[in-house]
């Protein structure tokens, strides 16, 4: 069936800021989707809050709506733009969850707007827990028992059947947020309590614990003429207990026999039939019993999911985009393989090679939450290696992690009696390591298996690597000879590993390894074993190559280093700097090659670049990849802090590095070289000293004055990052510190308390600035840039602080020699401008900038890299624009219960919104409402300020008074505003009594909270009022300024509804009348 | 798993060397290499009498994972003459399994080699086509396996099915394993139905299929001819898959167009497909490497309707030579265009390319035993 031509327009649906369960791959199945629309000639219209996603770019959809993902905006769009459609299959939970309240709002009916790709009793039969398990059952297949429940009672009574262990599921949650599994009544309670909350329609699943059964994945997709194929199985070597978005997985299936794979076939084509899943993509979950094979569905998602990204990176079959080809009508057959470009889409993929995607986690930027996974995702990211053999494949995945590992090897060498038990049974970030050591310490299989449910067969490998990585060990460099060198290799291991088994330099075993003339061959992803000839340059590298497959012809050709997974501090932002870079240099002529590792990322779309390398983002698979291209350049300033490193490794290995020389990027971090830039150019940077000892740290802290901000040098999104106030806690961080980092010193600055931060992101050619943005934070000075909410233009600087910023940024750009982007953090205290950091590469603004002045400060930067003049590109400064644009994080901190949800200088947010309007109110009030921290318009507002902020919480208590709240306040500020004529209710605090404030939040009986924290010791309440507010998802504003912004968009809200306007509208070159 | 010296060598026609770990039995083969796509299914590939007289790639590189077990069996012995792997697991882990590869090629004396670059392997044979090739874990010198290899004849023209196929009739009565139901096949309760099965080199699944379906199988040898069949009575025949050359089983294309004209309902599966093209005066051709693998897509033009198959077939009915022969194509390969079905306008016959048993594969097409079965006693 061909294209449908009853539709002209088509709404997409984005899935909003990067949060746990939802992150760039809803950016890559959405760009896919969006160009994919576009190429068959519908005006396609787009909404996402996200700035950082390449699908927001103005040029992808016709009308780009960078609004609120709720109900309610998207609602507005439909009036304004009466669309003919909406496509919330592509957005992830988050479209599906807003399609379904269009829906049931009757605002899809109302506007005369069809849903495509699922429809609304689709989405239904497939959410609802009751209503899927009974579809199960029509078509003889089983759930996991279970009983669903609305309140605490019905759940107790539940249990009764289901038994304990069992997992709580709330339903319409996105990545299992919410959920988790119980041993014990207080548990369940504990978590019954929590999933009701979560739950959008109050309703949580209580179902039987499959916990040690095997974990299984298929994705499906199905046409209108009930074509269905399946595109990938996955199989999780973590079994049953761990959020599969948490689990190391493996692609294809290893240890089902055929029967047991078509009945699972059979079974997920029933599912999609059953389900009514006729345009599109969707993924189903299976558990099976190791015992006897007993298979029992988990779930399905009636939609492109984290899974699907995966599956299409594994396969090279792009899910996304056929499924918005099927959405509008097409089928399978009539779509053509992008691979072979001969087949069509109606296949399955069949692989030659192994994959492995392993979770990258945070933990340690949540201290004292509990990191055992369970059936609620908490991992930030992943990486994805292809390899010849699952050796192979898990040994790049384990490398392409970047957390240290240099391939599969031990934590240490003892334990105490059932410490090395414990670790292997408990699934947690690192269980891999503890298996290795209970290999090396003579746990037999069985025991590791039946202590962590892992199959045999994975552990089994694992053993085999164990032993040939000790046995290197023992006989050292004299026993590598080439023979065993080759076959190590094979195995995947890393030059740096076998180095340190032999007592030898990485340089030193490359060379050798080299000498013996054994190097990484290229295969490609075809999705086909190599049936029919592949079209598309998509590669893995591995030793097991006789042959090389289809070599580089000569050309100009340059290399971007992507980001590998996704961690705070280094995310999408990044990404979108890397696909720009691929776009602009095609459009120049010159021959991009991306190398990336992570699964989830448009850069690894193999439409982007000319050439795609999935590859771990060490030095030893970059400079393969550097060997075998030969590139005239190579970009390391777009992938945030992965390829930063690596360019002195590159350029002593001859490899050049575009655009700004290695060293300026040393000039700007070697502390005492960036001091004496400053002197040089007569820039003031707060009063600040190296610390290489506790003492020597003392010495400086008293020498400057307390509070000082202290870090380890080197670390990214503010690793370790604390601000302290006095000498005691100075010494405590420095033993944390040191242990944090050994090599590297500690850096010890004068914290400007109460100044403003800003942020300028600029581009360099040498000789031109071109600013992009001055960005002013709402939070005062001390919150990570990250993490604090800014805004473009500036709304509180003075004309001349913004020039003197201006002139300091253009002089550290033509000092620094930067050609590229450079960032700027200072900090404004009164008249006096401060510089905090310098970062000569792309930050995480650059697109937030790019989004909110309209100039593509990346594609651009690239072009100067590639050698171009500013002056040649004819390239403006954003003039001064009518609108302001303000950015807002999103925060995990309902993911992990028991972590403190203090913002401070160690980054914490996992992604960020923008909220565009014409006043900053409004800008404001949409950004709060797009991070999800909805500003409200009635109800009662809880305050409790520091004694510094009490001067200026009247007038923000009167405003809110006026606007119609109610106040609560505990004693201090209670006080103040009866002082002030303002009426307000007292509350206690936590040791007063109850009830008390955390009762209120936890009774959500307030829609607002403002709570400065006090600076030295943030105190026992604040903690507990800002850890429960995130809980209970109520918006708290930790900073005067912020409270004030509130405030205002409060006014702007109750004034009139915001407005959504389209980004191509504010960049409009032709003035409107 | 130290790297222990090549004990195997695989020589192909074009000199291409190929060395690694012998890992079954020992000895020396020519054959003709072919590569196999599916992911999974080792077993019932090993056990697939098609596969007489050809050595088989697995292109997905591990195998072995999940072990061998009886039920996977689709015949008593295992047919390639040597088989290459890119790794043999170490371990058979699957609750099912009840040896593990490794030692099941070993007790039933297949040759088996692992360690190579199997995508090579492939790449090469795409390009080049199907090649002869000898494999030996004997003797380790090119020149002589070269000149062993030179003697040994093409698949074309060989009749390979006398060689797999049955001695004497023999009746068939197992269904399928109700643990692994198949998708659009149902138990049928009605009064079984008598099908002679003419076997080339049948699968047991195939037999499963159709007492599944409702037939009383009975087994017989390929030669038999018409008269003896026909005496029988049956209801229906079946003709099998099977390997070698279809064109050289001449004896088959009389006794089949004897049938046919007979006006038995005829069903035939991929060597048995092709018979059928003969027997009404067809032709097929060699193919360029075939079609080994478990994703081919097949369109069946009557209704559009898309099946994802199973396919073992390294010759294919020639579309051009069918005209005038009464038959006329049902069904085309999604990816190549090539002949997938035949129909005959006037005798209930018809015949498939692919593999509707699957064993190892997608089940999608397993509604055409059922079909069958309706055409010849609708609604029974």
């Amino acid at each position: 069936m061909p294209r449908r031509d009853d539709l002209e327009s088509i709404l997409l649906i984005g899935s909003g800021p990067i949060v746990i369960g939802q992150a760039c791959e809803f950016d890559y199945s959405g760009t896919q989707a969006c160009k994919a629309l576009k190429e068959e000639g519908y005006r396609v219209l787009l909404v996402n809050s996200n700035p950082a996603t390449i699908m927001t770019d103005p040029d992808l959809a016709d009308r780009t709506f960078i609004e609120p993902i709720t109900p309610e905006f998207v609602g507005r769009i439909l009036e304004q733009e009466r669309p003919d459609a909406i496509l919330p299959t592509l957005g992830g939970q988050t479209a599906l969850n807003t399609a379904v309240g269009l829906h049931q709002e009757g605002l899809l009916e109302k506007y005369g707007v069809e849903m495509i790709g699922a429809d609304f009793e689709v989405i239904q039969k497939a959410e609802d827990r009751e209503l899927f398990r009974k579809a199960m059952e029509n078509i003889g297949l089983r759930n996991a028992p279970s009983v669903v429940a609305h309140n605490l009672a019905q759940a107790f009574a539940g249990l009764e059947q289901v038994g304990l262990p069992c997992v709580v599921r709330p339903a319409f949650t996105l990545g299992g947020s919410g959920g988790g599994l119980a041993y014990n009544r207080v548990e369940f309670e504990e978590v019954v309590r929590r999933g009701l909350m979560l739950s959008p329609v109050s309703e949580v699943l209580i179902e039987k614990s499959l916990v040690g059964w095997k974990e299984y994945e298929l994705e499906v997709m199905r046409d209108r003429s009930d074509n269905c194929v399946i595109i990938c199985s996955i199989e999780n070597l973590d079994p049953m207990g761990v959020h599969t978005g948490d689990s190391i997985t493996v692609a294809p299936a290893q240890t089902l026999t055929d029967r047991e794979y078509q009945r699972m076939r059979d079974a997920a084509m029933a599912i999609m039939r059953e389900i009514g899943v006729e345009t599109g993509g969707s993924n189903v979950q299976f558990a099976v019993n190791p015992e006897d094979g007993d298979m029992i569905v988990i779930e399905m998602n009636p939609r492109v999911s984290r899974s699907s990204a995966l599956a299409s990176k594994a396969t090279g079959f792009p899910i996304a985009k056929f499924a918005a080809k099927l959405a509008v009508g097409y089928t399978l057959d009539e779509i053509q393989n992008d691979i072979t470009k001969e087949t069509p889409a109606c296949f399955e993929p069949t692989l030659d090679y192994v994959v492995v995607k392993m979770p990258r986690f945070a933990f340690e930027k949540f201290p004292k939450s509990d990191s055992t996974l369970g059936t609620q995702m908490k991992s930030v990211g992943e990486t994805m290696a292809i390899g010849r053999t699952f050796e192979e494949a898990f040994q790049k995945a384990l490398r392409g992690l970047e957390v240290g590992r240099d391939g599969f090897s031990g934590k240490k060498t003892s334990y105490q009696a059932d410490e090395l038990r414990q670790k292997v049974a408990r699934p947690a970030p690192g269980r891999l390591f503890a298996i290795y050591d209970a290999i090396v310490a003579g746990h037999e299989i069985e025991e590791i298996q039946r202590l962590s449910g892992i199959d045999p067969w994975f552990l089994a490998f694992m053993a085999s690597l164990v032993q040939a990585d000790q046995a290197l060990g023992q006989d050292g460099i004299q026993g590598l000879s080439r023979n065993r060198l080759r076959n190590l290799k094979k195995r995947g291991f890393s030059d740096a590993r076998l180095a340190s088994l032999c007592g030898l330099g990485e340089g030193e075993l490359r060379q050798r390894r080299l000498g013996m003339e054994i190097q990484p061959g290229y295969r490609l992803v075809d999705t086909c074993a190599g049936e029919f000839q592949a079209k598309t340059p998509y590669f893995y590298s591995t030793y097991d190559c006789m042959e090389e497959e289809e070599a580089p012809q000569p050309g100009r050709r340059v290399i971007i280093l992507g980001g590998g997974p996704n961690r705070i501090g280094q995310g999408i932002e990044f990404d979108y700097c890397c696909v720009h870079a691929s776009l602009a240099l095609r459009e120049m002529g010159i021959e991009s090659v991306m190398i990336n590792s992570n699964p989830e990322t448009v850069s690894t779309d193999f439409d982007i670049s000319d050439r795609l390398y999935f590859e771990p983002l060490t030095l030893e698979d970059v400079l393969a990849v550097c060997d075998r291209e030969q590139p005239e350049g190579v970009i390391v300033q777009f992938g945030g802090q992965t390829p930063l490193n690596l360019a002195e490794g590159l350029r002593k290995a001859g490899v050049p590095i575009l655009g700004t020389p290695v060293n300026a990027i040393d000039r700007a971090e070697d502390r005492g070289r960036f001091a004496a830039l400053l002197r040089k150019l007569g820039l003031r940077q707060p009063e600040n000293g190296i610390a290489t000892s506790p003492t020597e740290a003392q010495q400086i802290a008293e020498r400057i004055g307390f509070p000082v901000l202290v870090r380890p040098s080197y670390v990214l999104g503010g690793r370790a990052m604390e601000i302290v106030y006095d000498g005691r806690d100075l010494d405590r961080y420095m033993k944390e510190a040191v242990s944090v980092s050994p090599e590297h010193p500690v850096l010890i600055d004068r914290f400007l308390e109460d100044a403003a931060e800003v942020d300028v992101d600029c581009l360099a050619d040498g000789k031109d600035v071109l600013m992009g943005a001055v960005m002013e934070h709402i939070e005062e000075a001390g919150i990570h840039s990250g993490d604090s909410t800014c805004v473009i233009p500036p709304i509180s600087l003075g004309e001349s602080i913004v020039e003197e910023i201006v002139a300091a940024t253009r002089a550290l750009a033509l000092e620094l020699g930067v050609i590229g982007l450079m960032n700027v953090q200072f900090a404004v205290r009164g008249d006096n401008v401060f510089i905090l950091e310098v970062n000569p590469r792309a930050s995480r603004t650059v697109p937030y900038v790019a989004k909110a002045t309209g100039v593509p400060l990346a594609q651009l930067a690239t072009q100067v890299m590639a050698g171009r003049s500013l002056q040649e590109l004819g390239a403006r400064e954003p003039g001064s624009n009518e609108h302001i644009a303000v950015k807002a994080p999103a925060f995990p901190f309902a993911k992990f219960p028991g972590a403190r949800a203090d913002l401070g200088p160690e980054m914490r947010s996992t992604g960020e919104v923008m909220g565009i309007d014409r006043s900053f109110g409004l800008a404001f009030a949409k950004a709060s409402e797009a991070a999800g921290r909805r500003l409200p318009i009635s109800g009662k507002v809880f305050l409790t300020v520091k004694d510094a902020d009490k001067r200026q919480v009247g007038l923000v208590a009167r405003n809110l008074h006026d606007l119609g709240f109610e106040l609560v306040a505990t004693d201090g500020t209670y006080k103040v505003l009866r002082r002030h004529g303002i009426p307000v209710t007292r509350i206690n605090k936590v040791h007063e009594g109850r009830p008390h404030v955390v009762d209120l939040i936890k009774n959500r009986e307030v829609q607002l909270i403002i709570n400065t924290p006090l600076g030295k010791v943030t105190r026992y309440d604040d903690g507990m009022i800002r850890t429960e507010s995130y809980q209970a998802n109520i918006p708290c504003l930790t900073t005067m300024s912020a409270a004030m912004a509130a405030v205002e968009g409060i006014q702007a809200l109750k004034e009139g509804h915001a407005s959504v306007r389209p980004l191509q509208d504010y960049f409009l070159s032709v003035p409107t009348a | 798993m130290r790297e222990s010296p090549p004990s195997a060598k695989l020589v192909l026609e074009d000199g291409t060397i190929y060395l690694g770990r012998s890992v079954g039995a020992p000895g020396e083969r020519c054959f003709e290499l072919v590569f196999q796509t599916a992911m999974s299914g080792y077993q019932e590939i090993l056990t697939d009498p098609s596969y007489c007289g050809q050595g088989v790639v697995m292109t997905y590189p591990q195998i072995g994972n999940y072990g061998v077990h009886p039920d996977d069996e689709e015949s008593h012995r295992c047919w390639p003459e040597a088989f290459f792997m890119r790794q043999l697991s170490p371990v058979a882990s699957s609750w099912r399994a009840r040896q593990s590869l490794g030692a099941y090629l070993k007790e039933r004396e297949v040759l088996a080699m692992d360690g190579l670059d199997t995508r090579h392997l492939t790449l090469k044979l795409r390009r080049q086509g199907a090649l002869r090739a000898i494999f030996s874990t004997e003797d380790m010198d090119e020149g002589r396996l070269q000149a062993k290899l030179q003697q040994h004849p093409s698949l074309s023209g060989q009749d390979l099915a006398q060689k797999v196929s049955c001695r004497q009739g023999y009746a068939w009565s197992q269904g399928l394993d109700p643990e692994f139901p198949v998708q659009d096949l149902p138990v049928h309760n009605g009064p079984p139905l008598d099908l002679v099965c003419l076997d080339f080199g049948i699968k047991r699944n195939i037999l499963r299929c159709l007492v599944q379906t409702g037939f009383r199988p009975w087994v017989v040898p390929a030669d038999t001819p018409a008269e003896a069949i026909l005496e029988r009575k049956p209801d229906g025949v079946f003709l099998s898959n099977g390997p070698g050359d279809p064109a050289a089983v001449e004896y088959a294309h009389n006794s089949v167009r004897n049938l046919c004209e007979a006006g038995l309902p005829v069903l035939g599966i991929c060597f048995g497909h092709q018979i059928l093209a003969h027997a009404f005066g067809g032709a097929t051709e060699k193919m360029k490497f075939g079609h080994h693998g478990a994703n081919h897509p097949v369109i069946e033009l009557e209704t559009g309707r898309i099946d994802i198959t199973s396919q073992n077939h390294s010759f294919a009915v020639q579309a051009e030579s069918l005209k005038g022969t009464g038959l006329s194509v049902t069904h085309l390969n999604g990816n190549d265009g090539s002949v997938e079905g035949l129909r005959h306008q006037e005798l209930p016959v018809q015949s498939v390319q692919y593999h509707p048993e699957a064993a190892p594969g997608p089940h999608d097409a397993a509604h055409l035993f059922a079909r069958f079965r309706q055409r010849i006693r609708p609604q029974s």
